[in-house]
């Protein structure tokens, strides 16, 4: 499990990630401007942070300590724990 | 006052129909679900048929977030609630808060969601293992999901004793409205159609190694040789008779009129099984005696000395060949904890129609079962009460009153 990418995890990532590991609630638009929009109006919980966590790491080899997921609570501030994860890990 | 509970509502999910009425026309039809497994590779063990629900397509009728998170068998049970609330008429927003909750049985949990993250723990690592395994195997999680997803904050609970379930949670959903609660979502769907469900019902030696479908499970028959397990189940609405009438019900199926549950005793104690006792307790309870009884729905075992000992119940508490006996399910299959509960169903139906649905694929009862089996076709009858029996493995039996309400 090294990371060997050097590559930035980017929103539209992050959401293909979201609606294949967690789905998708109806009503909410994940292609509009969500980056600052908090998970839980998107329909997130935790678990399904930790889902597409474990789904960046399969994908990117960047691993994201459990803890500090749940404390992310927009998109903006999770892809910034992730892409500095990579930093850490590289 | 006494408070009358009554079911409102039914979601029915079978390996011989989707939906109730697919179902209870495949049912009268002599139509049977059984046949080889199809969900997995089932060719390296003994017993290779089962019946499966057809036609089930899960996203069309489970939400995009939900299907991460779900079993085969959750999604199972959240189409058969859905339908079932629907049926009612019954919508938890119009109600108040805690008048509607949810208590439905079950037996392994969801062993095919469970085992794929077991194989993704062992043979990848843990950083493969879905989040959602944290309770998504968990055997209360129809209950679960079913209460969250229609807001059901009513009591909620789970009841597991094998094929005996369905009954004691409809029991338990009579107990809820009769403390006040309007309704409560009950029954049991239950799916074990993955090698994790299929081993320890082999190792308990009761499964049938029958390779024909219309030969491999014949309850009652001189040729009975074992069960075949299935998939499905029904989730009924049980709610108070008044408020049902209040609120103008479109169905009201029937009265859960009797219940009662009641343990076998320790191998070798020489005591006799619990099973007539069961069905007396739930006939007392109902206020009536053998006689008002007009239709059993057995727990038909499929298994020659299990099947012995429920004839040999039923001559009993009724007499020989007192009273028609009936074991639909030889058209699904035993669907574990979910069995009872469409027995349950499948009783109101006929009460509805006054028709008893046959025991498909029994030509007749053995010789040394006293019995009247209904077989071969629907039997017409002016039914007003129906007697249905579950045995759960471990010992548990469960016995359920319905009666046709006036």
């Amino acid at each position: 499990m090294t990371a060997t990418t050097t590559t930035t995890v980017t929103l539209a990532d992050l959401t293909r990630m979201l609606r294949e590991s967690a789905g998708e609630e109806e009503g909410v638009d994940l292609d509009g401007d969500v980056l600052d929009t908090p998970f839980l109006e998107l329909g997130y919980d935790s678990l399904a942070l930790l889902q597409v966590v474990g789904e960046v790491q399969r994908t990117y080899g960047i691993n994201v300590p459990d803890d500090a997921v749940v404390d992310a609570e927009t998109p903006r501030a999770l892809l910034e724990l992730i892409n500095s994860g990579q930093i850490s890990a590289a | 006052m006494t408070t009358t509970t009554v079911v409102t509502g039914l979601g029915v999910v079978a390996p011989n129909g989707l939906g109730t009425d697919d179902y209870w026309k495949a049912t009268l039809a002599g139509e049977s679900g059984i046949a080889p497994v199809s969900r997995f590779d089932a060719t390296q063990y003994p017993a290779r048929l089962a019946g499966e629900v057809p036609g089930f397509v899960a996203e069309e009728h489970i939400p995009s977030r939900l299907m991460p998170q779900t079993d085969h068998m959750t999604r199972l049970a959240l189409a058969a609630a859905e339908w079932a609330l629907k049926d009612a008429g019954l919508d938890s927003g119009e109600l108040p808060e805690y008048a509607m909750g949810a208590v439905t049985s079950a037996s392994g949990g969801a062993v095919e969601f469970g085992q794929r993250e077991l194989q993704n723990l062992w043979s990848k690592g843990k950083e493969h293992v879905s989040a959602y395994q944290s309770f998504a195997w968990f055997y209360a999680v129809n209950t679960g999901q079913i209460s969250i997803r229609h807001k059901l904050r009513g009591p909620s609970g789970v009841l597991l004793t094998e094929q005996a379930g369905g009954i004691d949670s409809i029991g338990q959903a009579r107990r809820h409205v009769r403390k006040g609660f309007q309704a409560v979502v009950s029954g049991g769907v239950d799916a074990g159609l993955c090698p994790w469900g299929w081993v320890p019902q082999l190792a308990s030696g009761l499964m049938s190694t029958g390779q024909d479908p219309a030969r491999a499970y014949l309850p009652f028959s001189a040729d009975a040789r074992g069960y075949v397990p299935g998939e499905g189940g029904a989730i009924l609405v049980a709610e108070n008779l008044d408020s049902a009438r209040e609120r103008g019900a479109a169905h009201v199926y029937g009265e859960i009129a009797g219940y009662a549950a009641t343990l076998d005793p320790a191998p070798g104690s020489g005591r006799p099984p619990g099973l007539a006792r069961a069905a007396r307790n739930a006939i007392a309870d109902a206020g009536l005696t053998p006689d008002g009884i007009d239709v059993v729905f057995a727990d038909a075992a499929g298994v020659p000395d299990l099947d012995r000992a429920e004839a040999e119940a039923l001559a009993e508490v009724f007499g020989p060949r007192a009273v028609p006996v009936t074991a639909p399910k030889t058209m699904t299959g035993r669907l574990l904890a979910g069995g009872a509960a469409l027995d349950v169903a499948t009783a109101l139906l006929a009460l509805r129609d006054r028709v008893i649905p046959p025991t498909a694929n029994v030509i007749e009862a053995a010789a040394g079962h006293p019995i009247d089996l209904v077989t071969g076709a629907p039997r017409e009858a002016d039914l007003r009460s129906a007697l249905v029996l579950a045995r759960g493995h471990g010992g548990f039996n469960a016995a359920l009153v319905v009666r046709r309400t006036p």
